[in-house]
């Protein structure tokens, strides 16, 4: 006897988030899944939107720093800068050396405990628990140095137009010397509780697959687009601060999968790390910030300022009508337009991948809704 | 019997009870103490004396706390769910002997019974999957069925070696066929799957898949709350305690030992094994459902198969003990190195790869 009427299956819709622990914050997504595979997805976004946009244009040119803090909340210095870069490009000031140099070492740091951030999630998303913890050892360290430098460990709003907040404090170099060793040992033992782990290659190799050209098609940027074979770097591509002085390279990954957005991550670490020692060793005395006016008001115009996020491509485009307050402040933040790859990563996987590609785009939703 | 009998046999049970209640407290207390320390933290600290009364502050806050029920749902699946998970993790324990006397009854078919009562929690879950009315609890039960029906197998298969070597399925017998050494010597291998199926029967990392708390939060459990959930947790603790006692009864030569009274030996064996299964959970990620299946049905019940008719040889034959162990032994090397060996080509692939990558761009 055979049975030949194949089984009626009905698909589910599966709505995950925006309360659920794996979704970074609070985003949503609707699986449609048949059985265990992912048919379709449908992201929502917006549970976070504060209409950062709007509120630059009621605020002072000094004020909306902290107003960019809070957009990827977990690399704020790397958000602060270009924003303070695009006004100064539109004010043509001269930003002292010892300024950049501060800005620099501050904003590789911060990409370090980003990355270490995004270790410790990605472990938990795919099952681990421990990661987490090892993650977040070492990103405690770097958190107390920049609440010695900045006066808060988050939200740390440095960065000013012209230079930054304060001096480095006196025991800078010492807590600098006793961190970055501490950091090598710690991103070593990272590494080995994951990047061989058998059961770690299982789950990220060859699991949402993205090639370049589709990827650039998409408009990710940052580790996102390297992993897939991409070099673009805007610290290689269209520098910035003293960049090209120094020397580093751009990690890549071969196939695009999660274990190479997983891989470039780890490499960025390291890339990082030597930067800070090259700009440490380099540092200028002298001021830290440039002569601006009282109130700052930029020149009628506009300016595009783009750098480098630990996410990606972080554009800044700036309209002034010459007032003390812009115009227009369009922030052009990475993890949004990493996300909009999500659905082509994700259709034809399994649920249980749905949450390791989400961890390995790396979003933060304050930086997706804005 | 008399009515002594009856009182006697009462009591005893309600020991057995007490004990895995107890036992399981402590379970639930070492492994946030292990785990603390695997991962550089010191676990509960403020209740007592190093967090001590941790366990009795989570019991008392979780009868205390209100049942929160979804209001759609399978009235009389949802509230028999519980139970039918919780009821088979204990009185499976009727049978295990903790030493020679401490027993409530041994059973002729002591090992027959266990896993003929341990398969009835399938049922539960799924009903406490199906009651929550709730997808997540939907895809974990559908997870859980297939998960724990696959692992069944390894376990019976290995275990009736095990069995093939005694000769016996009481329980007692087991541990004394083990007399002048335990069984871990004839068959590593066999404790190996067994380890691995029971890991994945339990549902504890890195086969937590049912229950992933990262990706469907709780799995069938997901509706539950206070003193039902709680049901749930202590079965799986249980059932942890469980995995232990019979590795070390039917491997570990139960409370065989030099010295020590046998309940210590009983004690630090499976305590060995458990804390085995702690360290695993604070080590490693979780398997897909597909790769899990893939490991059961290609890897798992093959060796197993294998593994029996190399028993079978051995005791047909009556060959001298230390060729059972060279062949389980080679099986095991041979399958260690089989999953080391496709580890290492993948990653030299993905090396290569970026090499090639790298040395295009370069040029």
């Amino acid at each position: 006897m055979t049975i030949d009427q194949s089984l009626d299956t009905v698909d589910m819709m599966l709505n995950m988030g925006p309360q659920h622990p794996s979704t970074h914050g609070v985003f949503r997504m609707v699986l449609t899944v048949d059985g265990e595979n992912i048919v379709d997805v449908q992201p929502h976004i917006g549970y976070l939107h504060r209409g950062s946009e709007k509120l630059c244009e009621a605020e002072d040119y000094r004020q909306i720093v902290d107003l960019f803090d809070r957009l990827d909340y977990v690399s704020s210095f790397n958000n602060e800068l270009p924003y303070v870069m695009a006004v100064e490009k539109l004010m043509g000031l001269e930003v002292p050396e010892r300024a950049q140099y501060i800005r620099l070492i501050m904003c590789e740091l911060n990409r370090i405990a980003s990355h270490l951030l995004f270790y410790g999630a990605f472990g938990a998303d795919c099952g681990a628990v421990t990661p987490f913890l090892y993650g977040f050892r070492e990103r405690e360290q770097m958190q107390s140095l920049f609440e010695s430098v900045s006066g808060a460990r988050m939200m740390h709003g440095y960065f000013r137009v012209g230079g930054v907040f304060r001096d480095l404090p006196d025991d800078f170099n010492q807590r600098l010397d006793s961190l970055l060793p501490m950091l090598e040992k710690g991103i070593t033992e990272c590494e080995a509780l994951l990047s061989k782990n058998e059961l770690f290659l299982e789950r990220t190799l060859g699991v949402g697959v993205i090639d370049a050209e589709t990827a650039i098609d998409f408009g990710v940027t940052g580790p996102n687009l390297r992993a897939s074979g991409s070099t673009y770097d805007l610290r290689k591509d269209d520098p910035y601060l003293m960049y090209p002085d120094f020397d580093f390279n751009v990690p890549i990954g071969a196939s695009g999968d999660c274990f190479d957005r997983y891989m470039v991550r780890m490499e960025e670490m390291w890339e990082s790390l030597k930067i800070v020692k090259q700009a440490v060793a380099r540092m200028p005395d002298g001021p830290i910030m440039a002569k601006t006016p009282r109130t700052l008001r930029p020149p009628k115009g506009d300016v595009y300022v783009r750098t480098e996020n630990p996410r990606g491509e972080m554009g800044v485009y700036l309209v002034s009508d010459g007032k003390d307050k812009p115009h227009r402040i369009k922030m052009r933040t990475p993890s949004f337009c990493n996300l909009v790859a999500l659905r082509h990563m994700l259709i034809g996987s399994y649920v249980a991948d749905a949450v390791v590609i989400l961890g390995s785009i790396d979003i933060v939703l304050g930086d997706v809704d804005r | 019997m008399s009515w002594q009998d009856v009182l006697f046999t009462v009591l005893k049970v309600l020991a057995v009870i007490g004990l895995i209640t107890f036992v399981v407290l402590l379970l639930t207390y070492m492994e946030r103490k292990a785990l603390g320390r695997i991962q550089m933290r010191m676990g509960p600290m403020r209740t007592g004396f190093h967090g001590i009364f941790q366990p009795i502050a989570d019991a008392l806050k979780l009868l205390l706390k209100e049942d929160v029920t979804p209001s759609v749902r399978d009235k009389s699946a949802f509230w028999i769910a519980p139970l039918i998970v919780f009821v088979p993790a204990f009185i499976l324990w009727i049978t295990i002997p903790f030493t020679e006397d401490l027993v409530v009854r041994n059973l002729e078919y002591g090992i027959f019974y266990i896993i003929a009562v341990s398969v009835v929690a399938i049922v539960g879950i799924l009903m406490a999957s199906w009651g929550s009315n709730n997808k997540y609890a939907l895809l974990g039960g559908a997870r859980a069925a297939a998960q724990l029906i696959s692992y069944e197998l390894p376990i019976i298969l290995v275990v009736l070696a095990v069995v093939m070597l005694a000769g016996t399925l009481d329980m007692r017998e087991i541990v004394h066929a083990q007399g002048s050494y335990p069984y871990v010597y004839l068959q590593p291998l066999g404790l190996v799957i067994f380890l691995v199926a029971g890991l994945a029967e339990l549902g504890r990392t890195p086969f937590d898949i049912p229950t992933a708390e990262s990706e469907i939060v709780g799995g069938p459990y997901v509706e539950y709350s206070g003193m039902h959930w709680s049901m749930f947790f202590l079965a799986e603790y249980a059932n942890t305690f469980a995995i232990g006692a019979l590795g070390t009864v039917l491997f570990l030569g139960g409370w065989s030992g030099p010295l020590l009274p046998g309940v210590i030996w009983f004690a630090i064996k499976t305590s060995a094994i458990i804390m085995a299964i702690f360290w695993l959970r604070a080590t490693l990620p979780r398997f897909r459902i597909d790769q899990l299946m893939t490991i059961c049905w290609q890897f798992l019940i093959p060796l197993t198969f294998v593994n029996i008719l190399l028993t079978g040889i051995y005791a047909f034959y009556g060959w001298p003990s230390w060729t059972m162990f060279l062949m389980s032994m080679a099986l095991l090397v041979v399958s260690g190195g089989v999953v080391r060996l496709r580890q290492r080509a993948r990653t030299a692939k993905f090396e290569e790869a970026l090499k090639a990558r790298r040395e295009k761009l370069a040029t």
